[in-house]
């Protein structure tokens, strides 16, 4: 159990060495701040932060903690003010939001036929690899389905295997889950450790979930609101994930606890 | 199954619970069920059919009434027979087709050029803001002009030509594909935006896969009304710039048959505008709009 207190200002923390080597992202002191009606709102507060490949990273936090900004940022839809990201592996970084994000226009294998067809995947190939997507999903009856024939829980899937079509070596997910029941999302929770893991897959999951977050991520980093800083992370540990999950909380309570007393 | 019973040793040691047929289950769970049946012919056609042949019999019969009653002179208000032996005629010296078709494919061909100049024209539009913000009020306020107007000045630049009767559909028709294909723009959710973005759709690509797909609705609008006006406008063109150099479409034979006093060919001719524009409406844009409103309902979370 490795415990790192991060505060503004404070040095990056150590890497280990093999995430040196080929960081799937590498945040390098990120600050995004939106100037309306001539007053600043810093969104994020010197953010560094660095995903290995293949490393399962959740980043938890409160509402206005910029969690979204940040995976905007990573994604290339905006940049940030200051600081600088970078993103190897060549092809631009695959987004899962909250709404699944599927064009009603088309149909389930439609959908990410197109996405393989802006990857530059010959006409020909599509449906097939389309199906091979469907099948790692569990959805192959679903290539002809129109997107409000399936349930949340499904969209969600053929979202993810429309990111996967992108072939990206990075994923980030902005609270995929959070509309979802409870069954559903603990069933979306395995399906996408699974395919993670087959899939070599680097991952930024961000959530305000923290049972989610120390389920999924082998690092869980902690951001504190308004401005989002990255406050704490938790890096894997022999703790039970019942113990993690209350000392998490905690913490994330403690960080909420400081805007009630200002 | 809770999260709290699963063991946690932490990832990579976890195993993977394999959950397929929980999966399964759910999916035939929430899945929205099938659709109800086909609605059956024969009530389509007592609910649908019924009351719109009901009310055109009502109104002949009305007609036929007044005709009796000989509220006017024969020679103003002929009896629907006589229209119906004006159309016959028409069809027995083969002129009914003709006529027809001259219209139709001046419509049709007028109407495919100002889809081509709308559609350009809205995404420019909705692609530079200052365009928009000086163009966008002069194209609302020529929707509202009624294309007619453009008639004499047209005749004026261009004579008694094919090129006046173009002209006028597409002042008439222009402004209204642009503006819907706008209001359809403006309707696009930003997260489609965004998710094209993500997919690498840029350029060309995202006009063609994310923003007039996403804007469907909207624009479908615009063709519809577009139609409408070419329709009408090349209806007001025909009647005023009449000349035996042009083909002769049905604004010309209306207009020759007010010159005869010819009412019952005037009431036939009318019947024939309507029918165009009724039947494009039915064949052509009434499925078109099922489709997209069956896509559009499908954008709705549920």
């Amino acid at each position: 159990m490795s415990e790192t207190v991060l505060r503004a200002g404070a040095p990056v923390r150590p890497v280990a060495l093999a995430e040196v080597e080929q960081p799937a992202v590498r945040l390098t002191h990120v600050s995004k701040w939106f100037d309306t009606a001539g007053r600043r709102q810093t969104v994020l507060d010197d953010i560094s932060l660095t995903v290995g490949r293949g490393e399962f990273v959740c980043v938890l936090g409160a509402s206005g903690c910029g969690k979204s900004t940040l995976l905007n940022l990573v994604a290339g839809l905006d940049r940030p003010s200051t600081g600088a990201i970078e993103v190897t592996g060549g092809r631009r970084p695959a987004l899962m939001f909250q709404d699944h994000a599927l064009f009603p226009w088309l149909t389930a294998g439609r959908n990410i036929e197109l996405a393989l067809r802006l990857r530059g995947v010959p006409r020909r190939e599509r449906p097939e690899e389309a199906r091979r997507l469907l099948e790692l999903v569990r959805l192959k009856d679903a290539y002809g389905k129109r997107i409000h024939e399936l349930s949340g829980g499904m969209r969600q899937r053929v979202a993810l295997a429309r990111a996967l079509a992108q072939e990206g070596d990075v994923l980030l997910m902005d609270e995929p889950f959070a509309a979802l029941d409870a069954i559903t999302r603990d069933v979306l929770h395995e399906e996408l450790t699974r395919i993670w893991s087959e899939n070599k897959l680097s991952v930024v999951f961000v959530t305000h979930n923290v049972r989610e977050a120390v389920r999924l991520g082998e690092r869980v980093v902690l951001l504190s609101s308004r401005p989002g800083r990255i406050a704490r992370e938790w890096t894997d540990s022999d703790l039970p994930e019942a113990a993690l999950t209350a000392r998490v909380t905690d913490a994330l309570r403690e960080e909420i606890r400081r805007h009630g007393r200002r | 199954m809770a999260a709290g019973e699963t063991v946690a040793t932490r990832k990579g040691v976890r195993e993977v619970r394999d959950s397929a047929d929980v999966e399964a289950g759910l999916d035939a769970l929430d899945s929205a069920p099938v659709g109800p049946a086909r609605t059956p012919l024969r009530q389509i056609l007592r609910e649908r059919v019924l009351p719109p042949v009901a009310a055109v019999v009502l109104v002949l019969l009305a007609w036929q009434a007044a005709y009796e009653a000989e509220l006017k002179p024969d020679y103003l208000l002929p009896s629907p027979a006589d229209v119906w032996r004006a159309l016959s005629d028409q069809w027995y010296e083969g002129t009914l087709f003709s006529t027809v078709w001259t219209s139709m494919q001046r419509g049709a061909l007028g109407f495919a050029a100002a889809v081509v100049i709308g559609t350009g024209l809205g995404l420019l539009l909705g692609a530079v803001r200052s365009l928009r913000v000086g163009i966008g009020p002069v194209l609302s306020g020529l929707q509202s002009l009624p294309s007619v107007a453009w008639v004499p000045a047209a005749v004026v630049w261009f004579g008694l030509t094919d090129a006046t009767i173009y002209a006028v559909i597409l002042l008439g028709a222009v402004p209204s594909i642009a503006n819907g294909l706008l209001a359809g723009v403006d309707q696009v959710p930003p997260l489609y935006l965004r998710a094209g973005r993500v997919l690498g759709a840029t350029g060309p690509a995202r006009v063609r896969h994310v923003l007039l797909p996403a804007a469907l609705p909207g624009y479908l609008a615009g063709l519809k009304q577009g139609w409408a006006f070419s329709w009408r406008s090349l209806m007001a063109a025909e009647l005023i710039a009449s000349s035996p150099e042009l083909g002769l479409g049905l604004g010309q034979l209306l207009e020759n048959a007010r010159s005869y006093q010819d009412m019952a060919l005037v009431l036939a001719t009318i019947g024939e505008i309507l029918v165009v524009g009724i039947a494009v409406d039915l064949l052509l844009f009434a499925p078109l709009e099922r489709r997209v409103l069956r896509a559009g309902l499908a954008g709705v979370r549920g």
